[in-house]
């Protein structure tokens, strides 16, 4: 039963695009059948997802404290000029430009680079790498934050470390003015990196053996060999890797909620902790929706133009 | 992917003809492994080492004490600041929920977008690959005064109902590839002897859907029980799951760190457990789930 399920999964690979399209679907002779069983889905996703999504554009335009019976004014685009000349909202949002770097950029060129020096090795003991340095993955934020505030503790394992290797250190990072962002951003790396390694280890694998014979014999490096082979082969994982981990560090808050709140002072606020501040203590759910349309755009856009700058130029060679 | 990386391993072995660069390589490969994998086990490790030391101990480094205190993980499960229990169980009720009405809704709009052409279904697809992207942040505020004028804050259903929106996302996603994948004949086969498209569903696919929809449910029981901010703006003290139990006790002032060590690994035992035993299926739903996007 296994053996056969896994022809099936792999069945499309061998289908030519076409004949795929023309076959895989049926037409029932009655079509409209399909909407009974897109029905529960919608109806759940409609209501928890969309119909928030829609709703957060529309109270970005009113003025209301969100107490039961209070009265909301309409303010129009009032929000977005208070909310955009707020200081707060530009250092969040810089913060989580400091974030992707450390979530997105650091763990996908270490990735990269990992699957690139290695793709023609084969590891023994993959799977256990594997498998270790996933975890990260399965664990939530909460338990992460807690793990990474003892090592950033005065008296944490970080300081002993450094004190090992000659750097003694009695700071405590998480309280730190100038360290706490690059901290906090640093638990990022830890849980993306090996993320991104699975990714792109799993798609090295799929490249064509012969390609990297064939650059050889055309007398190429290592250096032709990355960018003509190893990364042309690895560009859907390297669209989906910077998307996911992109999200992840825009989005964050349960981290951020976990190990600083956003302190010391303003120093690590990002769009989530701000938008849970306006939203959930200071009861501006205006100004609170107006940072999640913010976000929102800022994620759709950045998850567009990845999109864009990684897509399938479609030619040999460039 | 077993077998691609297993036997070349035996083929190279039975060579045993490895140039200096290729031994300089492999050394540095494993350096290179072993090294993430040490970065990514010393703060667990650490966590670990924390909750064991005598419980008056201020010490968060990792140092293994001489004389381990187990008793911490009795004490946070039973006297802790916190009802630990209790936030478990409300954690394990809602998963038992959101896993497999989840993945119900999932399999059925998954099947229609798998198999099925009707008006609009691109546009309706793309409209549910939204909460694919779509930073759940955003909209927790109108979702809170819903659920508020729903009745349904502090209790279960308010987290329960928005995370099976939420997750059925993927679920159709996930659900959708794998009926795509099935062999068009043997449904046209199943519907020429007169089978009502519920009954190809139930008993041609359901039978070979086993694999992909365990993925999936183990994915969706990992989402759900790591689930924090909606459970931490939704529910109260006497209801809300153990992730958002233990952010706002670890936010307060900590008095016991030994003890709230010992909680947070129970908090993270259950989702660590069931991936250590499904490890595979695990990281090639993310994996295979997130390429095929």
């Amino acid at each position: 039963m296994t053996a056969k399920v896994s022809q099936l999964n792999q069945a499309p690979a061998h289908n030519p695009p076409a004949a795929k399209k023309a076959s895989r679907k049926f037409r029932w002779r009655d079509q409209y059948v399909a909407y009974f069983y897109l029905i529960p889905a919608a109806l759940f996703f409609y209501t928890f997802l969309l119909f928030p999504l829609i709703q957060t554009i529309n109270l970005s335009m009113w003025d209301w404290s969100g107490i039961q019976g209070a009265p909301a004014t309409w303010v129009g685009l009032e929000n977005y000029t208070s909310v955009l000349s707020d200081s707060n909202t530009i250092r969040a949002l810089s913060h989580s430009m400091v974030f992707i770097f450390t979530f997105c950029i650091i763990p996908v060129i270490l990735g990269i680079t990992f699957a690139a020096l290695f793709s023609r090795q084969k590891i023994t003991g993959l799977i256990f790498f594997r498998t270790v340095v996933f975890i990260p993955q399965v664990i939530a934020s909460v338990v992460i934050g807690v793990a990474w505030r003892w090592v950033y503790q005065d008296r944490g394992t970080l300081n002993v470390f450094l004190g090992f290797i000659g750097i003694p250190s009695e700071r405590g990072w998480l309280g730190d003015f100038d360290w706490a962002l690059i901290a906090v951003g640093i638990i990022g790396t830890w849980v993306m990196t090996g993320l991104c390694m699975v990714l792109f280890l799993s798609g090295v694998g799929r490249i064509d053996g012969d390609l990297y014979d064939a650059v050889k014999v055309d007398g190429g490096g290592a250096f032709r060999e990355f960018f003509t082979v190893t990364l042309p082969g690895l560009r859907t994982e390297l669209t989906v890797a910077t998307t996911i981990t992109i999200i992840a560090a825009l989005r964050t808050f349960d981290l951020v909620f976990v190990t600083t709140k956003g302190g010391p002072g303003k120093q690590t606020i990002v769009p989530g902790t701000e938008i849970y501040r306006l939203g959930f203590r200071e009861n501006e759910i205006g100004e609170a929706a107006t940072m999640a349309v913010l976000l929102a755009v800022v994620v759709f856009a950045l998850v567009r133009t990845v999109g864009w700058l990684l897509r399938d130029r479609d030619q040999v060679g460039s | 992917m077993n077998s691609t990386t297993e036997s070349p391993v035996k083929v190279a072995r039975s060579k045993k003809v490895m140039t200096p660069k290729e031994f300089v390589l492999k050394l540095f490969m494993y350096a290179f492994l072993s090294m993430a994998a040490t970065v990514v086990l010393i703060p667990l490790v650490s966590l670990f080492s924390v909750s064991i030391q005598p419980p008056t101990s201020t010490s968060t480094s990792l140092s293994w004490p001489t004389d381990p205190a187990w008793g911490n993980y009795v004490e946070a499960w039973t006297k802790g600041d916190f009802p630990l229990p209790l936030l478990m169980i409300n954690s394990l009720l809602v998963a038992s929920v959101v896993v497999p009405v989840g993945v119900t809704v999932s399999v059925l709009a998954g099947y229609a977008f798998g198999t099925m052409k009707f008006p609009g279904d691109k546009v309706l697809f793309y409209l549910f690959m939204i909460g694919l992207v779509m930073p759940f942040e955003a909209t927790i505020v109108p979702l809170y005064y819903q659920l508020r004028s729903m009745g349904l804050t502090n209790t279960l259903w308010g987290v329960i109902l928005p995370e099976i929106g939420l997750f059925c996302a993927f679920g159709i996603f996930w659900m959708r590839q794998f009926f795509m994948a099935s062999p068009p004949a043997l449904v046209e086969a199943a519907r020429i002897d007169g089978a009502s498209s519920l009954r190809i569903l139930t008993s041609v696919l359901l039978p070979t859907a086993w694999p992909p929809v365990l993925t999936l449910a183990t994915l969706m029981f990992i989402w759900s029980w790591n689930e924090f901010l909606l459970s931490l703006v939704v529910l109260d003290r006497s209801t809300r799951t153990a992730p958002a139990g233990l952010g706002i006790f670890t936010g307060q002032w900590v008095s016991d760190i030994p003890v709230l060590s010992a909680a947070a690994i129970i908090v993270a035992l259950p989702t660590v457990l069931l991936y250590i035993a499904l490890n595979r299926k695990v990281i090639s739903g993310v994996l295979q789930g997130a390429v095929k996007g």
